[in-house]
């Protein structure tokens, strides 16, 4: 996805294609799926991440990128299998390399709060 | 979701609604104090080192064991003589180094979110399978569907693996050091596969997206699989993650072709037959 596109899905449905308009949805990932990612682009946060983890480059989180839902930006949280919109006070780069930076901090953040939904499941079902 | 109805989940509209970003924002701290570990991971110190014989244990007990380890606050484990049992270091959620001296079954390592893994030896079907997040690096060979429906991570075969390697794949780096079998890639949907040496035909079949890269000779693409193009930050990132792993490409990273989805078959179902016939 050129990066001229970045803003697409906030300003408008992203459909295009005629195939597209007749099913009236946008066909595929909203975001540049196999953009891999510029490690000098990375946040102090996620440098201490990944030293914590024992880890050598972004691992998992190459996956992580900013996305778009409902016009708004949002990150993708797996372990919920559900978006989380970027709080709109958050000011959005102009490339995509720093936004997925920040959507990866976003999702770290959120993953590892004792609010995640994951840690109610947990209590409520885990086995061990 | 009865015991739900107590808990502030169900406070926050958990009970109603999907788990859609709205929602979700409600939970979410953006100033939150930095924390990098799930909640209930153990706390573990990489300098803290444990041992396992594994030769007179049963796979249950040596996967409980691994564990009983974490929670005392190892954070490296050495397991020695894992014999090829199946299923070891399954489900592990936690940051954690462990080295298996030796060979692993079918399904080592499936289902693990976090740790690095060091295999001496050789690995049967489904390694890593369902992987989440971590390294699992393997000395020598590995078995079919190695990194099947694998979702992040690194997972890397130094020597040469089956067929149908990263099978379903949804996410991560598969890295093999020399060739792989029919089928590698197939209905691969996201993620990134790098093989050094040749692939066996029906590579990246039925892909929907999602990168291959490959340094040998494939016998044949699968259906919607096509060569892609290479971008610089392409061949940084290459750079970079085979130098991490030690490995070279034989014929130099700029010789790489890249394999993406032609895209073809996205939306198959609302094709009409005659362009599903031409697709296909």
């Amino acid at each position: 996805m050129a990066e001229k596109d970045l803003d697409k899905f906030i300003t408008g449905d992203g459909v295009d294609t005629e195939r597209e308009k007749w099913i009236g949805q946008h066909i595929g990932y909203r975001y540049d799926v196999n953009l891999v990612p510029d490690l000098e682009k990375m946040t102090p946060f996620l440098k201490t991440y990944i030293d914590t983890m024992g880890w050598k480059d972004l691992n998992w989180l190459e996956d992580v990128h900013m996305g778009y839902e409902e016009g708004k930006p949002a990150v993708f949280d797996r372990n919920i299998n559900g978006w989380v919109q970027v709080p709109s006070d958050i000011h959005l780069p102009d490339n995509q390399q720093d936004r997925d930076m920040i959507a990866r901090e976003l999702l770290i953040k959120f993953q590892m709060s004792p609010k995640h939904p994951m840690v109610d499941l947990n209590r409520a079902y885990s086995k061990f | 979701m009865a015991q739900l109805k107590h808990r502030d989940s169900h406070d926050l509209g958990m009970h109603t609604e999907q788990l859609a970003g709205r929602t979700q924002q409600t939970f979410f701290d953006p100033a939150a104090e930095e924390n990098f570990l799930y909640p209930g991971a153990f706390e573990v110190d990489f300098n803290k080192v444990a041992e396992i014989d594994a030769a007179e244990l049963s796979i249950t007990d040596v996967n409980l064991r691994i564990r009983e380890l974490m929670k005392q606050g190892h954070g490296t484990i050495n397991v020695k003589n894992p014999g090829a049992k199946h299923s070891l270091g399954v489900g592990i959620l936690n940051r954690l180094n462990l080295n298996f001296e030796g060979s692993l079954g079918y399904f080592g390592c499936g289902l693990i979110d976090g740790p690095n893994v060091r295999i001496s030896g050789r690995v049967g079907w489904s390694c890593a399978e369902n992987m989440m997040a971590g390294t699992v690096v393997i000395e020598k060979n590995a078995g079919s569907t190695f990194g099947a429906a694998m979702r992040g991570g690194d997972l890397v075969c130094k020597g040469d693996a089956g067929s149908r390697v990263g099978i379903d794949q949804k996410g991560g780096t598969i890295i093999v050091g020399g060739r792989v079998g029919m089928n590698s890639g197939f209905m691969m949907q996201r993620g990134r596969m790098v093989i050094l040496g040749d692939s066996g035909p029906n590579l990246g079949d039925s892909m929907y997206d999602g990168t291959i890269y490959i340094a040998g000779k494939y016998e044949s693409l699968g259906v919607d699989a096509v060569v892609g193009e290479m971008t610089d930050t392409d061949v940084k990132w290459l750079t970079h993650k085979l130098a991490m792993y030690g490995l070279e490409a034989p014929n130099g990273i700029e010789n790489i072709t890249k394999i993406i989805s032609g895209k073809q078959l996205w939306n198959y179902d609302n094709l009409e037959p005659m362009e599903k016939k031409l697709v296909l």
